[in-house]
């Protein structure tokens, strides 16, 4: 059995048979300079202008994309260097979006939740350049998370539609836009985060809509991933199988594997990547144990269909524990597909046609 | 004649300031947030943060001034997370939401604390006691909230609840409003036998005090069972959520009849768009326009949810909304 789609990013010096892709979520702890001159450029007494930020952010972001390729990664990312927070990056590029300051999540963790104001219109593209500095950095292929239209408008006070549902269309029809400039700029890998719909499962069908909107006219090659985490994933499947995505990338080594039986039944029809390690606990799983979690992963898939990435993005790490759990997850990865080659693993579910 | 009495559920925002200086000296994780000792610098952050709250509401002009629970990290279930009895332990999510608090995990005796009653004295200091509104979770929605460890059994944890709350409006200055919260009563509605005694523990804790007992369930209306229940309890009014939810609500109204008070959410507490008093004013004609009864004692006009999750600045709009919407509201029914 192959998997075309998920084949394009194999590298061409990979040393097993099997091929377990290796890649990150998105989100990565930003360098400390990187916040000090962010400072420095918000302090107006202070001459580190634009210029001078743009530049240390391009540095963070060359730095982040070496230190994903020095863990090994297939598929790789920048680390979100340039982005604040998954939603208010998008909603500062969109037009409609207004600030009017900060709101808590919890404790004395805000975040500055936006309202949409007026009809959601396309300016400028979101990502474009983020993704060709990126390309230009590496010669792996580079992985575009972009945080979903449903989570966008759920994520926001909605003064200007008369239900989410609306707002949600609309914003999935400019993240189709961009996706189809991300892509004549040569991307093939975009994973929509839509963490938001693990707060309310029974809008599943709106996420689904909306993602057939984002893929539309959209080329097959192009490989569209879906992110959710944090959830209980029992309400939401089997029905997100009809979704017209690739790969789901869900969050599954935080509850140690409890959730894992939802997916047996029905059979898994879609790619899987598997969070292997945890990004809520400080210590660096072993390579064995993220060997374990990689197997658990193919009692629900055979290999072919096999994704690992962490459990969502690793951004409040500390940034030697990150790059450790790189680290290993490609190693033990690659140690998995040695045990596949030789026969000592169960290849696990039985192989399906991927369409 | 009706009394159109504009107030909120209380649970405000942080000013921006505050939002700053405290998260610099608390921090940002589990263990660092409220837990009924902070210390003097912490203590005089929040004072300052209150009195402002205090001056916006009265400088809006609200005929309720509440003391605006601005140290309830864990929101509803703030009188808990403070309790010695009580462990905090994982985050969880508030309701349906994208916020959260800490699970608080009962695994003692749940006597008296006092922790909420110092609020108050402190917020009596700038507010006459005839103004004044104290904001409790209601017993039915913090038993919800929380884990057992010690009671064993659902209705004795509930009780045990009610009891403590009791205790607690116990030790409150002299206060002309208590608006128990109810939201759990909509999102995890008590199934038979749970909901009558559902309604006993709001009396138990309503009969704890002289003051008008609001009690304000939010995000929907109310089961008819659980309404017509919470009717039998000794309170002054029920409010209702007509921003999430008109039809159910104007159907409890209509089958079911309701206290001599009311309380109306009218205004929306989870967006930035703030209504025009008008608008909130014709809100109050249509919920005339669609129940029997021809009037009430008194009309508390207000937010549907808890304001904590607006920008500072919308929140102080809203609250000048309402204070407005009420002051033509009186004139109009003169």
């Amino acid at each position: 059995m192959t998997n075309e789609n998920k084949d394009q990013f194999r590298p061409d010096e990979h040393e097993n048979d099997s091929f377990l892709l290796t890649t990150v979520v998105g989100s990565y702890p930003k360098p400390k300079w990187l916040n000090r001159a962010k400072e420095l450029y918000q302090d107006p007494d202070h001459g580190f202008d634009e210029e001078d930020y743009q530049e240390a952010k391009d540095d963070a972001a060359r730095l982040i994309t070496d230190e994903h390729e020095r863990a090994g990664l297939d598929v790789v990312v920048d680390g979100e260097m340039r982005r604040n927070e998954m939603v208010e990056f998008f909603a500062h590029r969109i037009e409609g979006y207004e600030f009017n300051g900060p709101v808590k999540v919890w404790g004395h963790n805000y975040f500055d939740k936006p309202s949409v104001v007026s009809e959601v219109e396309y300016a400028d593209s979101w990502l474009v350049d983020e993704y060709e500095f990126t390309a230009s950095a590496t010669d792996r292929p580079v992985k575009v998370p972009i945080t979903g239209p449903y989570t966008l408008a759920n994520w926001s006070f909605n003064e200007a539609y008369d239900d989410d549902e609306e707002l949600t269309y609309d914003l999935a029809d400019l993240v189709n836009e961009e996706i189809e400039k991300l892509v004549d700029a040569g991307a093939r890998y975009i994973q929509i985060d839509e963490p938001a719909l693990a707060t309310t499962p029974d809008d599943h069908a709106i996420v689904g809509e909306a993602l057939e909107r984002i893929v539309a006219e959209i080329p097959e090659e192009v490989r569209i991933g879906l992110h959710v985490c944090y959830g209980d994933y029992s309400r939401i499947y089997p029905e997100i199988l009809e979704f017209p995505v690739d790969e789901f990338d869900l969050e599954l080594a935080n509850g140690d594997y409890d959730q894992l039986d939802v997916f047996k039944d029905p059979e898994f029809t879609k790619d899987l990547a598997l969070g292997v390690t945890d990004v809520h606990v400080g210590e660096v799983e072993s390579v064995e144990q993220i060997e374990r979690n990689i197997e658990k992963g193919l009692e629900v898939v055979p290999p072919e269909q096999l994704v690992v990435s962490p459990d969502c993005g690793v951004k409040l790490l500390p940034r030697e524990v990150a790059y450790g759990k790189m680290a290993n997850m490609v190693e033990a990865a690659r140690n998995v597909e040695a045990k596949l080659d030789a026969g000592e693993l169960d290849r696990g579910a039985p192989a399906t046609a991927d369409d | 004649m009706t009394d159109y009495v504009s107030t909120t559920p209380g649970l405000f925002p942080l000013p921006d300031w505050a939002k700053e200086d405290l998260s610099d000296l608390k921090g940002h994780q589990k263990g660092d947030l409220i837990d009924g000792d902070e210390d003097a610098e912490i203590a005089t952050a929040y004072d300052e943060a209150r009195e402002e709250v205090v001056g916006v509401q009265q400088e809006a002009g609200l005929d309720r001034v509440s003391e605006g629970q601005l140290r309830w990290d864990d929101m509803l279930a703030h009188p808990l997370a403070v309790h010695d009895a009580v462990d905090t332990q994982g985050i969880v999510r508030y309701y349906d939401n994208n916020n959260f608090y800490r699970d608080p995990v009962v695994q003692g005796e749940l006597d008296f604390s006092g922790d909420v009653a110092g609020e108050l004295e402190a917020a009596a200091e700038f507010v006459d006691g005839d103004d004044l509104q104290a904001v409790l979770p209601g017993p039915y929605s913090l038993s919800d909230l929380a884990t057992d460890d010690h009671y064993g059994d659902e209705a004795e944890f509930l009780a045990a609840i009610a009891d403590f709350l009791a205790g607690e409006v116990d030790a409150f200055p002299e206060v002309e409003t208590l608006f128990l919260l109810e939201p759990s009563l909509v999102e995890s509605a008590p199934e038979d036998g749970l909901d009558e005694r559902a309604s006993e523990a709001i009396d138990r804790v309503a009969s704890a005090t002289d003051a008008d007992v609001v009690v304000q369930p939010y995000w929907g209306a109310l089961e008819e069972k659980v309404y017509a229940h919470l009717l039998d309890a000794d309170i002054d009014a029920v409010g209702f959520d007509f921003v999430a939810e008109r039809d159910d609500n104007v159907y409890n109204l209509q089958e079911y009849g309701a206290t001599d008070d009311v309380s109306l959410g009218l205004a929306d507490g989870q967006n930035t768009l703030v209504e025009e008093p008008e608008a909130i004013r014709d809100r109050v004609d249509w919920v005339y326009e669609q129940i029997p009864v021809t009037d009430f004692e008194t009309v508390y006009l207000t937010t549907n949810t808890e304001t904590f999750y607006l920008p500072y600045a919308k929140f102080e709009e809203k609250l000048a909304a309402l204070a407005e919407a009420a002051e033509i509201a009186e004139v109009k029914a003169a």
